[in-house]
Protein backbone atom coordinates (compact mmCIF):
# COMPACT_ATOMS: atom_id res chain seq x y z
CA UNK A 1 0.00 0.00 0.00
CA UNK A 2 1.29 3.42 -0.88
CA UNK A 3 1.52 5.69 2.12
CA UNK A 4 1.58 9.38 1.40
CA UNK A 5 3.72 11.22 3.85
CA UNK A 6 2.42 14.47 5.27
CA UNK A 7 4.57 17.54 4.96
CA UNK A 8 7.11 17.87 7.77
CA UNK A 9 6.34 21.54 8.27
CA UNK A 10 3.08 22.60 9.86
CA UNK A 11 0.61 24.12 7.43
CA UNK A 12 -0.19 27.32 9.25
CA UNK A 13 1.87 29.24 11.79
CA UNK A 14 0.72 28.44 15.30
CA UNK A 15 -1.09 25.29 14.19
CA UNK A 16 -0.27 22.10 16.04
CA UNK A 17 1.57 19.75 13.67
CA UNK A 18 -0.37 16.74 12.47
CA UNK A 19 0.98 13.36 13.51
CA UNK A 20 -1.34 11.00 11.72
CA UNK A 21 -4.38 11.28 9.50
CA UNK A 22 -6.88 8.56 8.67
CA UNK A 23 -8.24 9.39 5.22
CA UNK A 24 -11.47 7.81 4.08
CA UNK A 25 -10.55 4.61 5.93
CA UNK A 26 -12.82 1.59 5.65
CA UNK A 27 -12.51 -1.93 7.01
CA UNK A 28 -14.61 -4.89 5.91
CA UNK A 29 -14.06 -8.23 7.66
CA UNK A 30 -13.98 -11.48 5.73
CA UNK A 31 -17.42 -12.38 7.19
CA UNK A 32 -18.88 -9.36 5.38
CA UNK A 33 -19.25 -7.09 8.42
CA UNK A 34 -18.35 -3.47 7.71
CA UNK A 35 -16.46 -2.45 10.82
CA UNK A 36 -15.46 1.00 9.60
CA UNK A 37 -16.75 3.14 6.79
CA UNK A 38 -15.22 6.35 5.39
CA UNK A 39 -13.46 7.41 8.56
CA UNK A 40 -11.58 10.70 8.43
CA UNK A 41 -9.63 11.51 11.54
CA UNK A 42 -6.73 13.84 12.14
CA UNK A 43 -4.54 13.19 15.15
CA UNK A 44 -2.40 16.14 16.15
CA UNK A 45 0.84 16.11 18.08
CA UNK A 46 0.11 16.18 21.81
CA UNK A 47 -3.59 15.36 21.48
CA UNK A 48 -5.35 13.39 24.16
CA UNK A 49 -8.01 12.06 21.85
CA UNK A 50 -10.79 9.77 23.00
CA UNK A 51 -12.80 7.58 20.69
CA UNK A 52 -16.17 7.34 22.39
CA UNK A 53 -18.98 5.16 21.16
CA UNK A 54 -21.32 2.23 21.75
CA UNK A 55 -20.01 -1.30 21.30
CA UNK A 56 -19.71 -2.31 17.66
CA UNK A 57 -18.88 1.23 16.45
CA UNK A 58 -15.42 0.16 15.31
CA UNK A 59 -13.41 2.18 17.82
CA UNK A 60 -11.18 -0.76 18.69
CA UNK A 61 -10.84 -1.62 15.00
CA UNK A 62 -9.65 1.94 14.32
CA UNK A 63 -7.06 1.57 17.07
CA UNK A 64 -5.83 -1.74 15.67
CA UNK A 65 -5.48 -0.14 12.23
CA UNK A 66 -3.34 2.64 13.68
CA UNK A 67 -1.21 0.08 15.55
CA UNK A 68 -0.72 -1.90 12.35
CA UNK A 69 -2.35 -5.02 13.82
CA UNK A 70 -4.76 -4.89 10.91
CA UNK A 71 -4.78 -3.23 7.48
CA UNK A 72 -7.53 -1.00 6.07
CA UNK A 73 -9.70 -2.34 3.24
CA UNK A 74 -9.94 1.13 1.71
CA UNK A 75 -8.47 4.55 2.33
CA UNK A 76 -5.14 5.19 3.93
CA UNK A 77 -3.20 6.18 7.02
CA UNK A 78 -0.85 9.10 6.52
CA UNK A 79 1.94 9.37 9.04
CA UNK A 80 3.97 12.52 9.30
CA UNK A 81 7.54 12.35 8.06
CA UNK A 82 9.67 9.61 9.55
CA UNK A 83 7.08 8.62 12.13
CA UNK A 84 5.24 5.34 11.63
CA UNK A 85 3.51 2.62 13.59
CA UNK A 86 6.79 1.55 15.19
CA UNK A 87 6.49 4.75 17.25
CA UNK A 88 3.31 3.50 18.93
CA UNK A 89 2.74 1.89 22.31
CA UNK A 90 -0.35 -0.22 22.93
CA UNK A 91 -2.29 -0.86 26.13
CA UNK A 92 -4.90 -3.62 25.92
CA UNK A 93 -8.15 -3.87 27.83
CA UNK A 94 -6.62 -6.68 29.89
CA UNK A 95 -3.19 -6.08 31.43
CA UNK A 96 -1.88 -8.81 29.07
CA UNK A 97 1.26 -9.53 31.07
CA UNK A 98 3.49 -12.59 30.83
CA UNK A 99 2.32 -14.48 33.95
CA UNK A 100 5.64 -16.29 34.42
CA UNK A 101 7.78 -13.17 34.21
CA UNK A 102 8.56 -10.62 36.92
CA UNK A 103 7.32 -7.04 36.69
CA UNK A 104 10.80 -5.99 35.58
CA UNK A 105 10.93 -8.61 32.83
CA UNK A 106 7.46 -7.65 31.63
CA UNK A 107 8.43 -4.00 31.25
CA UNK A 108 11.78 -4.97 29.74
CA UNK A 109 10.07 -7.10 27.07
CA UNK A 110 9.65 -4.51 24.26
CA UNK A 111 13.30 -3.47 24.64
CA UNK A 112 14.40 -7.10 24.91
CA UNK A 113 12.66 -7.86 21.61
CA UNK A 114 14.69 -5.02 20.09
CA UNK A 115 17.88 -6.66 21.35
CA UNK A 116 18.54 -4.44 24.39
CA UNK A 117 20.27 -6.36 27.18
CA UNK A 118 18.94 -6.44 30.75
CA UNK A 119 21.76 -4.24 32.02
CA UNK A 120 21.32 -1.67 29.25
CA UNK A 121 17.53 -1.64 29.68
CA UNK A 122 17.63 -1.33 33.46
CA UNK A 123 17.71 2.48 33.77
CA UNK A 124 14.78 2.90 31.37
CA UNK A 125 12.75 0.12 33.02
CA UNK A 126 13.35 1.39 36.56
CA UNK A 127 12.53 4.94 35.46
CA UNK A 128 9.23 3.81 33.93
CA UNK A 129 8.35 1.74 37.02
CA UNK A 130 8.87 4.77 39.21
CA UNK A 131 6.73 6.88 36.84
CA UNK A 132 3.81 4.48 37.37
CA UNK A 133 4.50 4.29 41.13
CA UNK A 134 5.66 0.67 41.17
CA UNK A 135 9.17 1.08 42.52
CA UNK A 136 9.95 -1.86 44.77
CA UNK A 137 7.70 -4.28 42.88
CA UNK A 138 10.14 -5.16 40.11
CA UNK A 139 10.58 -8.74 41.34
CA UNK A 140 6.89 -9.48 41.90
CA UNK A 141 5.03 -11.68 39.42
CA UNK A 142 1.69 -10.46 38.00
CA UNK A 143 -0.53 -12.70 40.14
CA UNK A 144 0.88 -11.05 43.25
CA UNK A 145 -0.41 -7.65 42.07
CA UNK A 146 -3.87 -6.06 42.21
CA UNK A 147 -5.81 -5.26 39.04
CA UNK A 148 -4.78 -1.61 39.12
CA UNK A 149 -1.11 -2.44 39.63
CA UNK A 150 -1.18 -4.89 36.72
CA UNK A 151 -2.56 -2.13 34.53
CA UNK A 152 0.26 0.17 35.69
CA UNK A 153 2.79 -2.46 34.62
CA UNK A 154 1.02 -2.64 31.27
CA UNK A 155 1.28 1.14 30.85
CA UNK A 156 4.94 1.13 31.88
CA UNK A 157 5.61 -1.58 29.30
CA UNK A 158 3.90 0.43 26.56
CA UNK A 159 5.84 3.59 27.51
CA UNK A 160 9.29 2.09 28.01
CA UNK A 161 10.15 2.51 24.32
CA UNK A 162 9.20 6.22 24.49
CA UNK A 163 6.51 6.01 21.80
CA UNK A 164 5.13 9.14 20.09
CA UNK A 165 1.58 7.78 20.24
CA UNK A 166 0.10 5.73 23.06
CA UNK A 167 -2.89 3.68 21.93
CA UNK A 168 -5.20 2.55 24.74
CA UNK A 169 -8.09 0.14 24.19
CA UNK A 170 -10.52 0.60 27.11
CA UNK A 171 -7.65 0.06 29.52
CA UNK A 172 -9.51 0.82 32.75
CA UNK A 173 -12.91 -0.67 31.89
CA UNK A 174 -12.42 -3.69 34.15
CA UNK A 175 -11.25 -1.74 37.20
CA UNK A 176 -13.28 -0.53 40.16
CA UNK A 177 -14.13 3.17 40.23
CA UNK A 178 -11.68 4.23 42.93
CA UNK A 179 -8.79 2.55 41.13
CA UNK A 180 -9.96 3.94 37.79
CA UNK A 181 -9.98 7.52 39.08
CA UNK A 182 -6.50 7.07 40.50
CA UNK A 183 -5.18 5.67 37.24
CA UNK A 184 -6.91 8.47 35.28
CA UNK A 185 -5.07 11.05 37.38
CA UNK A 186 -1.73 9.27 37.08
CA UNK A 187 -2.12 8.85 33.33
CA UNK A 188 -2.82 12.57 32.89
CA UNK A 189 0.22 13.41 35.00
CA UNK A 190 2.40 11.15 32.87
CA UNK A 191 0.95 12.61 29.66
CA UNK A 192 1.61 16.17 30.77
CA UNK A 193 5.18 15.40 31.76
CA UNK A 194 6.14 13.44 28.66
CA UNK A 195 4.04 15.25 26.04
CA UNK A 196 3.20 12.20 23.98
CA UNK A 197 -0.03 11.76 22.00
CA UNK A 198 -2.81 9.50 23.27
CA UNK A 199 -5.62 7.79 21.40
CA UNK A 200 -7.93 6.43 24.08
CA UNK A 201 -10.83 4.11 23.31
CA UNK A 202 -13.65 4.12 25.86
CA UNK A 203 -17.39 3.75 26.19
CA UNK A 204 -17.50 5.97 29.28
CA UNK A 205 -18.63 9.57 28.69
CA UNK A 206 -17.27 10.65 32.07
CA UNK A 207 -13.87 9.10 31.56
CA UNK A 208 -13.47 10.54 28.05
CA UNK A 209 -14.38 14.07 29.14
CA UNK A 210 -12.14 13.97 32.21
CA UNK A 211 -9.09 12.85 30.27
CA UNK A 212 -9.33 14.25 26.77
CA UNK A 213 -8.52 17.37 24.88
CA UNK A 214 -10.78 16.07 22.08
CA UNK A 215 -13.60 13.54 22.15
CA UNK A 216 -14.49 11.90 18.86
CA UNK A 217 -17.90 10.22 19.02
CA UNK A 218 -18.46 7.20 16.80
CA UNK A 219 -21.64 5.50 15.64
CA UNK A 220 -22.24 1.86 14.79
CA UNK A 221 -23.42 -0.17 11.76
CA UNK A 222 -21.35 0.76 9.92
CA UNK A 223 -18.67 2.11 12.26
CA UNK A 224 -18.12 5.78 11.47
CA UNK A 225 -17.21 9.13 12.99
CA UNK A 226 -20.39 10.84 14.11
CA UNK A 227 -19.09 14.04 15.62
CA UNK A 228 -16.33 15.71 17.55
CA UNK A 229 -16.30 17.65 20.78
CA UNK A 230 -13.31 19.73 21.89
CA UNK A 231 -12.82 19.66 25.66
CA UNK A 232 -11.44 23.10 26.35
CA UNK A 233 -11.01 22.75 30.11
CA UNK A 234 -7.47 23.55 31.21
CA UNK A 235 -4.94 21.00 32.45
CA UNK A 236 -3.88 19.89 35.01
CA UNK A 237 -7.25 18.42 35.83
CA UNK A 238 -7.72 17.03 39.29
CA UNK A 239 -10.44 15.90 41.68
CA UNK A 240 -11.77 19.47 41.84
CA UNK A 241 -12.41 19.36 38.09
CA UNK A 242 -14.25 16.09 38.50
CA UNK A 243 -16.88 17.79 40.68
CA UNK A 244 -16.99 21.15 38.86
CA UNK A 245 -20.04 22.48 36.96
CA UNK A 246 -17.82 22.83 33.86
CA UNK A 247 -17.15 19.13 33.90
CA UNK A 248 -20.82 18.33 34.37
CA UNK A 249 -21.76 20.59 31.44
CA UNK A 250 -19.15 19.01 29.17
CA UNK A 251 -20.33 15.52 30.13
CA UNK A 252 -23.84 16.60 29.28
CA UNK A 253 -22.71 17.80 25.84
CA UNK A 254 -20.73 14.64 25.13
CA UNK A 255 -23.62 12.54 26.30
CA UNK A 256 -25.98 14.38 23.93
CA UNK A 257 -23.69 13.73 20.97
CA UNK A 258 -23.42 10.07 21.99
CA UNK A 259 -27.20 9.68 22.26
CA UNK A 260 -27.50 11.34 18.87
CA UNK A 261 -24.96 8.87 17.45
CA UNK A 262 -26.86 5.90 18.86
CA UNK A 263 -30.17 7.23 17.50
CA UNK A 264 -28.63 7.77 14.08
CA UNK A 265 -27.90 4.04 13.95
CA UNK A 266 -31.45 3.18 14.99
CA UNK A 267 -32.74 5.66 12.33
CA UNK A 268 -30.73 4.07 9.55
CA UNK A 269 -32.47 0.80 10.35
CA UNK A 270 -35.88 2.39 9.92
CA UNK A 271 -34.76 3.76 6.58
CA UNK A 272 -34.40 0.19 5.49
CA UNK A 273 -30.65 0.18 4.88
CA UNK B 1 -3.02 -6.91 63.57
CA UNK B 2 -2.66 -8.69 66.92
CA UNK B 3 -6.27 -7.92 67.73
CA UNK B 4 -7.36 -9.75 64.61
CA UNK B 5 -5.10 -12.70 65.33
CA UNK B 6 -6.41 -12.92 68.90
CA UNK B 7 -9.93 -12.93 67.55
CA UNK B 8 -9.24 -16.14 65.64
CA UNK B 9 -9.05 -17.90 68.99
CA UNK B 10 -12.73 -17.18 69.57
CA UNK B 11 -14.32 -18.57 66.43
CA UNK B 12 -18.01 -18.84 65.91
CA UNK B 13 -19.30 -22.45 65.77
CA UNK B 14 -19.41 -22.57 61.98
CA UNK B 15 -15.80 -21.39 61.52
CA UNK B 16 -14.66 -23.63 64.38
CA UNK B 17 -16.25 -26.61 62.69
CA UNK B 18 -14.58 -25.68 59.42
CA UNK B 19 -11.17 -25.33 61.08
CA UNK B 20 -11.62 -28.71 62.79
CA UNK B 21 -12.62 -30.26 59.47
CA UNK B 22 -9.52 -28.88 57.76
CA UNK B 23 -7.26 -30.17 60.53
CA UNK B 24 -8.82 -33.63 60.29
CA UNK B 25 -8.45 -33.69 56.51
CA UNK B 26 -4.79 -32.72 56.75
CA UNK B 27 -4.09 -35.64 59.09
CA UNK B 28 -6.42 -38.07 57.31
CA UNK B 29 -4.74 -37.44 53.95
CA UNK B 30 -1.65 -39.26 55.22
CA UNK B 31 -2.94 -41.54 57.92
CA UNK B 32 -5.84 -43.13 56.02
CA UNK B 33 -3.96 -44.56 53.01
CA UNK B 34 -1.14 -45.74 55.28
CA UNK B 35 -3.58 -47.47 57.63
CA UNK B 36 -5.38 -49.19 54.74
CA UNK B 37 -2.02 -50.29 53.29
CA UNK B 38 -0.90 -51.77 56.62
CA UNK B 39 -4.28 -53.44 57.04
CA UNK B 40 -4.07 -54.98 53.56
CA UNK B 41 -0.58 -56.36 54.25
CA UNK B 42 -1.68 -57.84 57.57
CA UNK B 43 -4.72 -59.40 55.87
CA UNK B 44 -2.49 -60.80 53.11
CA UNK B 45 -0.29 -62.39 55.76
CA UNK B 46 -3.25 -63.81 57.66
CA UNK B 47 -4.85 -65.29 54.53
CA UNK B 48 -1.61 -67.12 53.74
CA UNK B 49 -1.50 -68.53 57.28
CA UNK B 50 -5.18 -69.38 57.65
CA UNK B 51 -5.42 -71.13 54.30
CA UNK B 52 -1.95 -72.68 54.54
CA UNK B 53 -1.13 -71.39 51.04
CA UNK B 54 2.25 -72.73 49.86
CA UNK B 55 5.05 -70.21 49.35
CA UNK B 56 5.35 -70.89 45.60
CA UNK B 57 1.76 -69.75 45.08
CA UNK B 58 1.41 -66.81 47.47
CA UNK B 59 4.37 -65.97 49.72
CA UNK B 60 3.81 -64.15 53.01
CA UNK B 61 4.81 -60.46 53.04
CA UNK B 62 7.65 -61.19 55.42
CA UNK B 63 9.12 -63.72 53.01
CA UNK B 64 8.92 -61.22 50.15
CA UNK B 65 10.75 -58.69 52.25
CA UNK B 66 13.33 -61.31 53.15
CA UNK B 67 13.82 -62.11 49.46
CA UNK B 68 14.15 -58.43 48.62
CA UNK B 69 17.00 -58.33 51.11
CA UNK B 70 18.64 -61.65 50.13
CA UNK B 71 18.43 -61.13 46.36
CA UNK B 72 19.23 -57.43 46.60
CA UNK B 73 22.35 -57.69 44.45
CA UNK B 74 20.58 -59.46 41.60
CA UNK B 75 17.38 -57.41 41.78
CA UNK B 76 19.00 -54.00 42.07
CA UNK B 77 21.40 -54.59 39.19
CA UNK B 78 18.34 -55.55 37.11
CA UNK B 79 16.52 -52.47 38.37
CA UNK B 80 19.43 -50.37 37.19
CA UNK B 81 19.13 -51.84 33.69
CA UNK B 82 15.41 -51.07 33.59
CA UNK B 83 15.95 -47.60 35.02
CA UNK B 84 18.56 -46.82 32.40
CA UNK B 85 16.15 -47.74 29.58
CA UNK B 86 13.35 -45.81 31.28
CA UNK B 87 15.43 -42.70 31.79
CA UNK B 88 16.92 -42.56 28.30
CA UNK B 89 13.61 -43.30 26.60
CA UNK B 90 12.00 -40.51 28.65
CA UNK B 91 14.81 -38.19 27.63
CA UNK B 92 14.31 -39.12 23.97
CA UNK B 93 10.55 -38.71 24.39
CA UNK B 94 11.09 -35.19 25.71
CA UNK B 95 13.47 -34.28 22.89
CA UNK B 96 11.33 -35.92 20.23
CA UNK B 97 7.98 -34.77 21.64
CA UNK B 98 8.98 -31.15 22.19
CA UNK B 99 10.95 -31.05 18.93
CA UNK B 100 7.99 -32.30 16.91
CA UNK B 101 5.59 -30.01 18.77
CA UNK B 102 7.76 -26.99 17.97
CA UNK B 103 7.85 -28.11 14.34
CA UNK B 104 4.05 -28.52 14.33
CA UNK B 105 3.65 -25.10 15.90
CA UNK B 106 5.51 -23.45 13.02
CA UNK B 107 2.64 -24.07 10.68
CA UNK B 108 -0.87 -25.41 10.82
CA UNK B 109 -0.15 -27.27 7.57
CA UNK B 110 2.73 -29.25 9.04
CA UNK B 111 0.59 -30.17 12.04
CA UNK B 112 -2.35 -31.22 9.87
CA UNK B 113 -0.07 -33.34 7.69
CA UNK B 114 1.92 -35.18 10.33
CA UNK B 115 -0.23 -35.39 13.45
CA UNK B 116 -2.15 -38.46 12.14
CA UNK B 117 1.14 -40.38 11.93
CA UNK B 118 1.84 -39.67 15.57
CA UNK B 119 -1.62 -40.95 16.45
CA UNK B 120 -1.14 -44.14 14.44
CA UNK B 121 2.13 -44.73 16.26
CA UNK B 122 0.40 -44.16 19.57
CA UNK B 123 -2.68 -46.34 19.14
CA UNK B 124 -0.89 -49.39 17.74
CA UNK B 125 -0.05 -51.69 20.70
CA UNK B 126 3.68 -51.78 21.26
CA UNK B 127 3.62 -55.55 21.80
CA UNK B 128 2.38 -55.89 18.23
CA UNK B 129 5.09 -53.62 16.81
CA UNK B 130 7.95 -55.21 18.69
CA UNK B 131 8.47 -58.27 16.43
CA UNK B 132 9.02 -55.82 13.56
CA UNK B 133 11.53 -53.80 15.53
CA UNK B 134 13.18 -57.08 16.41
CA UNK B 135 13.70 -57.79 12.71
CA UNK B 136 14.95 -54.35 11.74
CA UNK B 137 17.07 -53.44 14.75
CA UNK B 138 20.01 -55.51 15.94
CA UNK B 139 21.23 -53.66 18.98
CA UNK B 140 19.42 -54.80 22.13
CA UNK B 141 19.49 -51.43 23.91
CA UNK B 142 18.31 -49.57 20.81
CA UNK B 143 15.40 -52.01 20.51
CA UNK B 144 14.25 -51.40 24.05
CA UNK B 145 14.76 -47.66 23.80
CA UNK B 146 12.74 -47.46 20.60
CA UNK B 147 9.87 -49.37 22.19
CA UNK B 148 9.74 -47.29 25.34
CA UNK B 149 10.07 -44.12 23.29
CA UNK B 150 7.09 -44.94 21.07
CA UNK B 151 4.96 -45.42 24.18
CA UNK B 152 6.17 -42.31 26.01
CA UNK B 153 6.55 -39.57 23.43
CA UNK B 154 2.92 -39.09 22.47
CA UNK B 155 1.61 -37.41 25.65
CA UNK B 156 4.50 -34.97 25.50
CA UNK B 157 3.91 -34.24 21.83
CA UNK B 158 0.17 -33.75 22.12
CA UNK B 159 0.30 -31.72 25.34
CA UNK B 160 3.13 -29.48 24.17
CA UNK B 161 1.40 -28.88 20.82
CA UNK B 162 -1.75 -27.88 22.68
CA UNK B 163 0.27 -25.56 24.94
CA UNK B 164 2.13 -23.89 22.08
CA UNK B 165 -1.19 -23.17 20.40
CA UNK B 166 -2.93 -21.91 23.54
CA UNK B 167 -1.19 -18.55 23.80
CA UNK B 168 -3.38 -15.59 24.74
CA UNK B 169 -4.41 -13.68 21.58
CA UNK B 170 -3.52 -10.29 23.05
CA UNK B 171 -0.06 -11.48 24.02
CA UNK B 172 0.47 -12.63 20.46
CA UNK B 173 -0.60 -9.17 19.26
CA UNK B 174 1.78 -7.59 21.74
CA UNK B 175 4.69 -9.53 20.28
CA UNK B 176 3.60 -8.64 16.75
CA UNK B 177 3.38 -4.95 17.71
CA UNK B 178 6.92 -5.04 18.99
CA UNK B 179 8.19 -6.64 15.81
CA UNK B 180 9.17 -9.95 17.45
CA UNK B 181 10.75 -12.54 15.15
CA UNK B 182 9.40 -16.08 14.93
CA UNK B 183 12.23 -17.27 17.13
CA UNK B 184 11.65 -14.56 19.76
CA UNK B 185 7.97 -15.39 19.84
CA UNK B 186 8.79 -19.05 20.41
CA UNK B 187 11.49 -18.39 22.98
CA UNK B 188 9.82 -15.69 25.07
CA UNK B 189 6.13 -16.45 24.61
CA UNK B 190 5.08 -19.82 23.27
CA UNK B 191 7.55 -22.10 25.04
CA UNK B 192 6.97 -20.58 28.51
CA UNK B 193 3.22 -20.57 27.89
CA UNK B 194 3.38 -24.26 26.94
CA UNK B 195 5.38 -25.18 30.07
CA UNK B 196 2.39 -26.24 32.28
CA UNK B 197 1.03 -28.37 29.43
CA UNK B 198 4.44 -29.92 28.77
CA UNK B 199 4.93 -30.74 32.45
CA UNK B 200 1.50 -32.40 32.55
CA UNK B 201 2.55 -34.52 29.56
CA UNK B 202 5.89 -35.27 31.20
CA UNK B 203 4.19 -36.70 34.30
CA UNK B 204 2.20 -39.11 32.13
CA UNK B 205 5.21 -39.92 29.95
CA UNK B 206 7.35 -40.73 33.02
CA UNK B 207 5.02 -43.54 34.01
CA UNK B 208 4.60 -44.66 30.41
CA UNK B 209 8.32 -44.87 29.74
CA UNK B 210 8.67 -47.27 32.69
CA UNK B 211 5.77 -49.32 31.34
CA UNK B 212 7.32 -49.17 27.86
CA UNK B 213 10.68 -50.33 29.19
CA UNK B 214 9.13 -53.23 31.13
CA UNK B 215 6.91 -54.34 28.24
CA UNK B 216 9.83 -54.18 25.81
CA UNK B 217 11.92 -56.26 28.20
CA UNK B 218 9.11 -58.75 28.52
CA UNK B 219 8.96 -59.27 24.79
CA UNK B 220 12.72 -59.26 24.41
CA UNK B 221 13.18 -61.25 27.63
CA UNK B 222 11.01 -64.02 26.26
CA UNK B 223 13.81 -64.51 23.76
CA UNK B 224 16.39 -64.51 26.57
CA UNK B 225 17.98 -61.24 25.52
CA UNK B 226 17.44 -58.97 28.48
CA UNK B 227 18.63 -58.58 32.03
CA UNK B 228 16.13 -56.02 33.33
CA UNK B 229 13.54 -56.46 36.05
CA UNK B 230 10.96 -57.84 33.63
CA UNK B 231 13.22 -60.72 32.68
CA UNK B 232 13.76 -61.39 36.41
CA UNK B 233 9.99 -61.67 36.73
CA UNK B 234 9.69 -64.08 33.78
CA UNK B 235 12.60 -66.12 35.08
CA UNK B 236 11.13 -66.29 38.58
CA UNK B 237 7.81 -67.34 37.05
CA UNK B 238 9.42 -70.27 35.23
CA UNK B 239 11.12 -71.39 38.42
CA UNK B 240 8.01 -70.96 40.57
CA UNK B 241 10.04 -68.54 42.67
CA UNK B 242 7.02 -66.51 43.78
CA UNK B 243 8.82 -64.52 46.50
CA UNK B 244 11.31 -63.12 44.01
CA UNK B 245 8.52 -62.43 41.54
CA UNK B 246 6.73 -60.38 44.18
CA UNK B 247 9.94 -58.63 45.20
CA UNK B 248 10.63 -57.58 41.60
CA UNK B 249 7.05 -56.44 41.20
CA UNK B 250 7.28 -54.29 44.33
CA UNK B 251 10.50 -52.75 43.05
CA UNK B 252 8.85 -51.80 39.75
CA UNK B 253 5.89 -50.33 41.60
CA UNK B 254 8.10 -48.29 43.89
CA UNK B 255 10.09 -47.07 40.90
CA UNK B 256 6.91 -45.89 39.20
CA UNK B 257 5.82 -44.05 42.33
CA UNK B 258 9.26 -42.47 42.69
CA UNK B 259 9.25 -41.29 39.06
CA UNK B 260 5.82 -39.74 39.54
CA UNK B 261 6.85 -37.99 42.76
CA UNK B 262 10.07 -36.62 41.28
CA UNK B 263 8.29 -35.29 38.18
CA UNK B 264 5.53 -33.79 40.32
CA UNK B 265 8.15 -32.04 42.42
CA UNK B 266 9.93 -30.72 39.32
CA UNK B 267 6.61 -29.47 37.97
CA UNK B 268 5.74 -27.80 41.26
CA UNK B 269 9.12 -26.08 41.53
CA UNK B 270 8.87 -24.68 38.02
CA UNK B 271 5.26 -23.50 38.23
CA UNK B 272 4.88 -22.59 41.90
CA UNK B 273 5.20 -18.84 41.44
CA UNK B 274 2.78 -18.23 38.63
CA UNK B 275 0.56 -21.09 37.51
CA UNK B 276 -2.89 -21.69 38.97
CA UNK B 277 -2.30 -25.44 39.29
CA UNK B 278 0.59 -24.92 41.68
CA UNK B 279 -1.01 -22.29 43.87
CA UNK B 280 -2.53 -22.94 47.26
CA UNK B 281 -6.23 -22.22 47.43
CA UNK B 282 -6.77 -18.70 48.74
CA UNK B 283 -9.97 -17.87 50.54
Amino acid sequence: MIQEKLAETPAAPGAVPMLLALRNVGKVFSNGVTALSKVDLAIREGDFLSLLGPSGCGKSTALRLIAGLSTPTSGQLDWRGSIDRSNTGFVFQEPTLLPWASVFDNVWLPLRLKGVSRAKAEPAVMEMLSRVHLTGFENAVPRELSGGMKMRVSIARAMVTKPRILLMDEPFAALDEITRFKLNNDLLELWQDERFTVVFVTHSVFESVFLSSRVVVMAARPGRVHGELPINAPYPRDEAFRTSPDYAALCRQASDVLVDAINSTAGSHHDGH
Amino acid sequence: MTAIEDATLKLDPEEARRARQERLERIGKWVLPLAIMVLAIVLWDRICVWNEIPQYILPRPGVVLQTLHNDAGLLFSSLLVTLRITFFSLLLAVIGGVGLAVLFAQSKWVEMSFFPFAIVLQVTPIVAIFPLINIYVNNQTVKLLLCAWIVAFFPILSNTTLGLNSVDRNLRDLFKLNGATRWQQLRYLRLPAAMPYFLGGLKIAGGLSLIGAVVAEFVAGAQGQSSGLASRIIEAGYRLNAPRLFAALILISLTGILIFLVLSLVSHLILRRWHESALKQER
